[in-house]
């Protein structure tokens, strides 16, 4: 079996690497989202902490 | 032994405990993605009627069946959270929601491209389809009930309403293909025994166990980042190193 005929999937490939890319797309963007909200709020901590020491 | 449950549902213990959870969880859902995919591709042979395009079902079975156990999950801990009132319990919950909806999403989506090719159409209304359908509008529901209500512990409590009412939707997904005439196919995999090739078995029980750990690791990141948000002006938070730095 060549590369060439594995990505073909005999005729299937979009249906086939569609779903897969699909799936790794949305693996990709829920994480990059986490990581996204993660670093929002430790910023918005960083402030609110700031703000405290600024008013002691 | 007794075990101390409640210790563990206090935010501030769960939040390090989480942390801590996360790179095995990642890890092997990473290492279980590899093998699986490799056993899917490489080992599993050939379908006798549907040639290659049944690869799909390694990501849509696990897809599919972790959209409807998740939903079950999150309907637990909201359950939970309004009977004990632990606020962690719907913090779960809350951050179960959007894994599911997004898996919900990908059986669909995966469905819609294995339907075209071998029934010829990317959607039919029929009993299996249309309640997953439901299931993933259950879980946007969810997500923009609790957005809406201002008060976190009203939503709790509103959202969690809606989940377990909602938890009726899943043994009809379950149970629609022997329920109903559907265009579906029935289980391959059952109770009594399964009709599939030993090594597609395997790789779909080892996809289904990596979107599993996957899962379980993105929801204890986004229950972390909730633990955060919610508890933002308590004392053990400013205390944490990485808000300290």
């Amino acid at each position: 079996m060549n590369w060439g005929e594995f990505f073909a999937m005999n005729g299937y490939a979009w249906y086939i690497w569609g779903s897969y890319g699909m799936a790794l797309l949305i693996f990709i963007i829920e994480i990059v989202m986490v990581r996204h909200r993660r670093a929002l709020i430790l910023q918005q901590l960083h402030l609110m902490r700031n703000a405290e020491d600024d008013m002691t | 032994m007794a075990i101390n449950w409640f210790k563990y549902s206090s935010p501030s213990t769960f939040y390090g405990a989480a942390g801590k959870m996360v790179p095995w969880f990642a890890w092997s859902a990473a290492i279980l993605f590899v093998v699986g995919l490799y056993i899917g591709f490489f080992v599993a042979p050939t379908d006798i009627q549907q040639s290659e395009a049944y690869r799909i079902m390694f990501i849509h079975v696990p897809a599919s069946i972790l959209s409807m156990f998740i939903y079950l999950v999150m309907a637990g801990y909201a359950a939970l959270g309004l009977i004990f009132n632990t606020r962690l319990s719907s913090m779960m919950a809350s951050a179960l929601a959007p894994t599911g909806a997004l898996l919900a999403f990908l059986s669909l989506w995966t469905g819609a491209l294995w339907g075209k090719p071998m029934w010829g159409a990317w959607w039919v209304w029929d009993a299996r389809l249309t309640s997953e359908l439901i299931l993933l509008f259950l879980y946007l529901g969810f997500i923009a009930l609790h957005a809406s209500i201002d008060d976190p512990r009203r939503a709790d409590r509103a959202s969690a309403l809606l989940a377990i009412i909602g938890s009726v939707n899943v043994p009809i997904i379950y149970f629609s293909v022997q329920w109903w005439n559907t265009l579906h196919q029935g289980a391959s995999v059952k109770f009594t025994g399964t009709s599939m090739h030993v090594a597609m078995q395997q790789g779909m029980y080892t996809m289904m166990m990596a979107v599993w750990l996957y899962a379980i690791a993105v929801s204890l990141l986004r229950v972390r980042c909730i633990i955060l948000e919610r508890e933002c002006k308590a004392q053990w938070v400013s205390e944490l190193a990485e808000v300290k730095r």
